[in-house]
C-alpha cells in the first residue's frame, strides 16, 4: 500500500511539474485513439437509415432484374413471362412491375451525368413506391422524379429542367428508395452490359413514365426490366433465390437475375466503408507518429529520471518498484488519453456516419463495443509502454551510483560527420553535429516527417485518381460525389492531424536537441557562434533528417497509394512537382517550426549554463 | 564619451553594476567595480564563493549583460554590442577556460581545440594545424586523437586551455581554472599559465586557490559584489620560471 502511494505521489508531483510534457503526450495518443476509434467503430452504421427507408418505401425483399444478352437462347417476352410466372408464387406476398429501364445521359445545369431511367406508373405501386423528400411524383410524359442524392449532387430540384437521351423532361420532384443504390452506385453492379467502368460508378436513378423509358432505349442501351418482390417471409429470400437460380440454369439463357435487399444496403453502405478505411489507414499513421513523439519526449526526460531512480534505489526502493515508478506515469497518461480517444471518436463519428440525402433518417452515435474499448486502450497502452519501457529498464538495470551522477546520457560520436562538416559553414556544421550527437533522435524526426509526406502524397494520388476517374469515354461530368466528399474529408482531417502531430514532434525533438546540448552551444557561443549561427544549427539539426524522411516518404506515399488502390480505381498520380512540393512544404514548415524553441534557447545567457558545475 | 577609448589598457571596466532580484531579495553581484588590465598583464581575482568573481568575468567576456557601466576592450567600448557583434568579438577577441572544462565529450582533444578557429572562419587544414600545435604546446601532442571523455582532469584543462588559444585572443579568461584539479594537475596548469604570462598573453584568472593568486602580477581582492583589496605582486610578468618554482617549492 506504502509503495503504491509512493508511486501515485511521484506520478501526481510529476504531471503537476510538467504539465505541458504531460499535454503534449495526451495530444500524440489521443489524436491516435480518437482516429482508430472512428476507424472502429464505423462499422454498420448506415444500416438504420436503410431500414427506415425501406420501411417508408415498402422496399422489397427481392429484385429480379431482366437484361437483355447475347448468350441468352429465351426471349424477352418469354423471360418477362418468367419474371411474372415468379410472381406468383406462394412464398411471394406482392410485387411490382416489371419496370422497364435504360441507361441514358443526362444533362442538366451544364452537367453530364449517367442517369438508369426507370419507367414507373403514376399510381403508387405496391412494392418500392419512392418516398418523396420534395415535390410530387410522376404525373404524366415529361415528367421525372430524380433520386435525393443524385438530384443534390446536380443541384437540382422541382420545376428544373433536364435533358435525357437528348429530350427535354422536367423535375417535379425527389424521392429516396430502397430498391436501387444511391447514387453514385445506382447501377454499380452493371445496369446494362455494354457499360463502362466509369457509368457504372457515377449512375444516379430517374424515374420516368414507362411509355417514356421505353422510348429513351437505344440499340447501344436497350430496354431491361426490373421487378420488386415482397416475400411473406423476408427470411425465405435466399432459399427462394436459390431455387429460382437453379430452375433457371447457370448457363444465362434466360438472362434473369435477382438481388435481395442485403446487397442493396451493401452498395449503400460504401458512403461509410470508405471513409472508415481512410481512417483506419489514418489511425495507423496517426499511432506511428505518436509513438515517435512519446520516444522522444520519454528520451528528454531520461536523465532527470535516472537520477530519481538512483534516488529510489539508494534510499531501499526495489527494482520493480522504481521500474514501476518510471513507467507509471506514462501509462496512466495513456489510459486518459485512450479515454479521451473514445469520447471524442464516439462525439464525431456522427459527421461521418451521417447517410446523405440519398437515404432518409440520421444514423445514431456508434456504439462504443467492448472489443472497439479493448483494441484502444491497448493500442494506447502500446504506444506508451514501447516508446518508455526500454529507457525505463536501462534506467532501473543501471548501478545506484552511477545513476545518481550520470547527468546525461553521452552523446554518440559521429566521426564521418564530424569530420566532413568540419569544411561547411558553422551553422550547417553546428546542424549535422548536433543530428549526430543523437542519431536514435534524427532518426525518429525524419520517421516522423517521412510518415507526414507518405500521407500526404497517398491523399493527393488519391484525390487526384478520384478526379480522373471521371474523365471516361462517356464525358460524364466530375459531379460531387458524396462518397468521394466523405473520403476527401477524412483525407483532409487525417493529414491536418498528422501535419500537427508531425509539427508537434518537430517542435519536441528541437526542444529535447536545445536542452540536451544546452553546454555544447553555450561553450560554442562562448567561442564566437552567434545567436543566429546557433538557432540555424538547430533547426538544421532538425531538417537535415526531415528531408531525408521527406525525399523517401514521395515514393513510399506513390507506393502506398498503387497498394490501396489494388483491385480499385487505377492510381493516377499528378504531376511529380506537386508531390515534390508537399514535401518541400513539409519540411520548410518543419524549419520554421524547430526555429521556435531553437531562438528561444540562442537567447538564454551563456554564461547561466556554463556557471552550472559539472563533475 | 565615443565609442572609443585612448587609454593605454588592453581591457577596461568601469562602474561595474550586475543586480539580480528586486527589493529586499535585490543581489548585487557587482557594485561599481573599476578595473583595468595592461597588456600582457596577469590578474588574479579571489574571493569567497557568491562574491561575484565569475559574473565579472562573464561580464568582461560579454557572456552576460551588464545592469550599468561600460566594459571597453582594446579600445573599443563591448557592454552595448548587440549578440551578433559580441560573439565575433569573443572569436577573436576572448578565450575562456572554465573550471568545469566544457568540453564537447563527442570530440577527440584536436576537434576540440579547433573548433573556434572553424567559428572564426580558418580553413579546416589551416584549423587542424594550429590546434595539433597548441596540444604540442600543451604537452598533449600524443592525446589529439583521444576522445575528450578519456583524457583525465589535468588534460582535460590543459586542452581547454589550447581551445582558448586557438585564435590567438587578446585575453584569456579563465574561471577557477584548477577548481577541478587534484595538486598534481593544478601545478601542470600553473605551469601553463606561467608559460602565456611569459610569452606576453593578457590573463584574468579568478580563482579561490591562493597559489593560482600568486603567480598573478596583480591580485585583487572581492567580496559582495566589490573590490576590496588590490597587491601588485613581485617578479611582474617577466618571471617565467621564479614564482611557479617557489609554490613548487611550497607544494613539496
Amino acid at each position: 500500500m506504502g509503495r503504491l502511494l509512493l508511486i501515485l505521489r511521484i506520478v501526481g508531483r510529476d504531471l503537476r511539474r510538467r504539465p505541458v510534457q504531460a499535454l503534449l503526450l495526451l495530444i500524440a495518443i489521443a489524436s491516435a485513439t480518437t482516429a482508430m476509434t472512428l476507424g472502429l467503430s464505423l462499422n454498420d452504421v448506415t444500416k438504420d437509415p436503410y431500414q427506415q427507408t425501406r420501411a417508408a418505401t415498402d422496399g422489397p425483399d427481392l429484385v429480379m432484374t431482366y437484361q437483355q444478352s447475347s448468350e441468352a437462347t429465351h426471349t424477352q417476352a418469354e423471360s418477362l413471362a418468367k419474371l411474372n410466372d415468379f410472381a406468383t408464387r406462394p412464398g411471394v406476398a406482392a410485387h411490382s412491375g416489371p419496370w422497364p429501364a435504360t441507361w441514358t445521359r443526362m444533362t442538366a445545369n451544364g452537367l453530364t451525368a449517367g442517369a438508369e431511367t426507370i419507367g414507373r406508373d403514376v399510381a403508387p405501386a405496391l412494392v418500392d413506391q419512392p418516398k418523396l423528400t420534395a415535390g410530387a411524383w410522376l404525373g404524366g410524359a415529361g415528367d421525372a422524379v430524380l433520386e435525393a442524392s443524385f438530384a443534390s449532387a446536380l443541384g437540382l430540384g422541382p420545376g428544373d429542367p433536364i435533358t435525357l437521351g437528348g429530350r427535354t423532361f422536367r423535375v417535379v420532384g425527389t424521392a429516396v428508395t430502397a430498391a436501387v443504390p444511391t447514387f453514385p452506385d445506382a447501377c454499380n453492379d452493371g445496369c446494362e452490359p455494354n457499360m463502362s467502368r466509369q457509368a457504372e460508378s457515377s449512375t444516379g436513378t430517374v424515374w420516368v413514365t414507362q411509355a417514356d423509358a421505353k422510348s429513351l432505349a437505344t440499340a447501344a442501351y436497350p430496354l431491361s426490366y426490373t421487378m420488386d418482390v415482397k416475400l411473406k417471409d423476408p427470411a425465405t429470400a435466399d432459399p427462394i433465390m436459390f431455387a429460382f437460380g437453379d430452375e433457371l440454369g447457370h448457363n444465362g439463357d434466360w438472362a434473369i437475375s435477382a438481388d435481395d435487399a442485403a446487397d442493396v444496403a451493401l452498395q449503400d453502405s460504401l458512403i461509410t466503408r470508405g471513409p472508415q478505411q481512410a481512417m483506419q489507414i489514418g489511425a495507423w499513421m496517426l499511432g506511428l507518429l505518436s509513438a515517435a513523439g512519446v520516444t522522444v519526449l520519454v528520451g528528454s526526460r531520461l536523465a532527470e529520471q535516472t537520477r530519481r531512480v538512483g534516488l529510489l534505489k539508494a534510499v531501499g526502493g526495489s527494482p520493480g518498484t522504481v521500474a514501476a515508478s518510471f513507467l507509471a506515469q506514462y501509462v496512466f497518461l495513456s489510459l486518459v488519453a485512450a479515454g479521451f480517444g473514445l469520447v471524442f471518436g464516439w462525439l464525431l463519428a456522427p459527421l461521418l456516419t451521417s447517410p446523405g440525402s440519398g437515404l432518409l433518417g440520421h444514423a445514431p452515435s456508434p456504439s462504443l463495443t467492448g472489443r472497439t474499448v479493448s483494441t484502444v486502450l491497448a493500442a494506447a497502452l502500446t504506444i506508451a509502454i514501447a516508446s518508455s519501457l526500454i529507457p525505463s529498464l536501462r534506467a532501473v538495470r543501471k548501478s545506484t551510483v552511477s545513476a545518481l551522477v550520470d547527468s546525461v546520457r553521452r552523446p554518440r560520436r559521429g566521426a564521418l560527420t564530424i569530420r566532413m562538416s568540419r569544411r561547411l559553414p558553422v551553422w550547417l556544421m553546428l546542424g549535422l553535429r548536433l543530428a549526430a550527437r543523437r542519431p536514435r533522435r534524427s532518426l525518429l524526426s525524419g520517421v516522423s516527417v517521412g510518415v507526414t509526406v507518405l500521407t500526404l502524397v497517398t491523399a493527393i494520388t488519391a484525390r487526384h485518381t478520384l478526379a480522373s476517374s471521371f474523365l471516361g469515354p462517356e464525358h460524364l461530368s466530375n459531379l460531387r460525389n458524396p462518397r468521394i466528399q466523405r473520403i476527401d474529408a477524412v483525407l483532409v482531417a487525417v493529414t491536418a492531424v498528422l501535419i500537427a502531430l508531425a509539427v508537434i514532434n518537430a517542435v519536441i525533438v528541437t526542444w529535447a536537441t536545445a536542452l540536451d546540448a544546452q553546454r555544447t552551444l553555450a561553450v560554442a557561443r562562448a567561442f564566437g557562434a552567434t545567436p543566429g549561427q546557433v538557432t540555424v544549427g538547430l533547426a538544421a539539426a532538425q531538417t537535415a533528417p526531415a528531408l531525408l524522411g521527406a525525399i523517401l516518404g514521395v515514393p513510399a506515399g506513390m507506393g502506398f497509394a498503387l497498394a490501396l488502390a489494388k483491385g480499385g480505381h487505377a492510381t493516377v498520380f499528378p504531376p511529380v512537382w506537386q508531390l515534390a512540393l508537399a514535401a518541400l512544404v513539409t519540411v520548410s514548415a518543419t524549419a520554421v517550426l524547430t526555429a521556435v524553441p531553437a531562438r528561444i534557447e540562442a537567447r538564454r545567457p551563456a554564461a547561466d549554463v556554463l556557471q552550472v558545475e559539472l563533475a | 564619451m565615443s565609442e572609443t577609448d585612448s587609454t593605454t589598457s588592453l581591457l577596461t571596466a568601469r562602474r561595474l553594476r550586475k543586480h539580480h532580484g528586486k527589493g529586499a531579495a535585490l543581489v548585487r553581484a557587482l557594485d561599481d567595480v573599476d578595473l583595468e588590465v595592461a597588456e600582457g598583464e596577469t590578474l588574479a581575482v579571489m574571493g569567497p564563493s557568491g562574491c561575484g568573481k565569475s559574473t565579472l568575468l562573464h561580464v568582461l567576456g560579454g557572456l552576460e549583460r551588464l545592469t550599468d557601466g561600460e566594459v571597453w576592450l582594446a579600445g573599443k567600448r563591448i557592454d552595448r554590442l548587440s549578440e551578433k557583434a559580441l560573439a565575433r568579438m569573443r572569436r577573436r577577441g576572448v578565450g575562456f577556460v572554465f573550471q568545469a572544462f566544457h568540453l564537447m565529450d563527442e570530440l577527440t582533444a584536436v576537434e576540440n581545440v579547433e573548433v573556434p578557429a572553424l567559428f572564426a572562419g580558418m580553413s579546416p587544414r589551416a584549423a587542424r594545424k594550429r590546434a595539433l600545435d597548441l596540444l604540442e604546446q600543451v604537452g598533449l601532442a600524443d592525446k589529439g586523437k583521444q576522445l575528450s571523455t578519456a583524457l583525465s582532469g589535468g588534460e582535460r584543462q590543459r586542452v581547454a586551455v589550447a581551445r582558448a588559444l586557438s585564435n590567438e585572443p587578446l585575453v584569456v579568461l579563465a574561471d577557477e581554472p584548477t577548481g577541478n584539479l587534484d595538486s598534481a594537475a593544478t601545478l601542470d596548469v600553473l605551469r601553463l599559465f606561467d608559460q602565456l604570462r611569459a610569452a606576453g598573453q593578457t590573463l584574468v584568472i579568478v580563482t579561490h586557490d591562493s597559489r593560482v593568486g600568486a603567480t598573478a602580477d596583480r591580485l585583487i581582492t572581492m567580496r559582495d559584489g566589490a573590490f576590496v583589496d588590490e597587491t601588485r605582486l613581485t617578479g611582474g610578468t617577466s618571471g617565467a620560471t621564479g614564482k611557479l618554482d617557489m609554490l613548487i617549492g611550497l607544494g613539496d
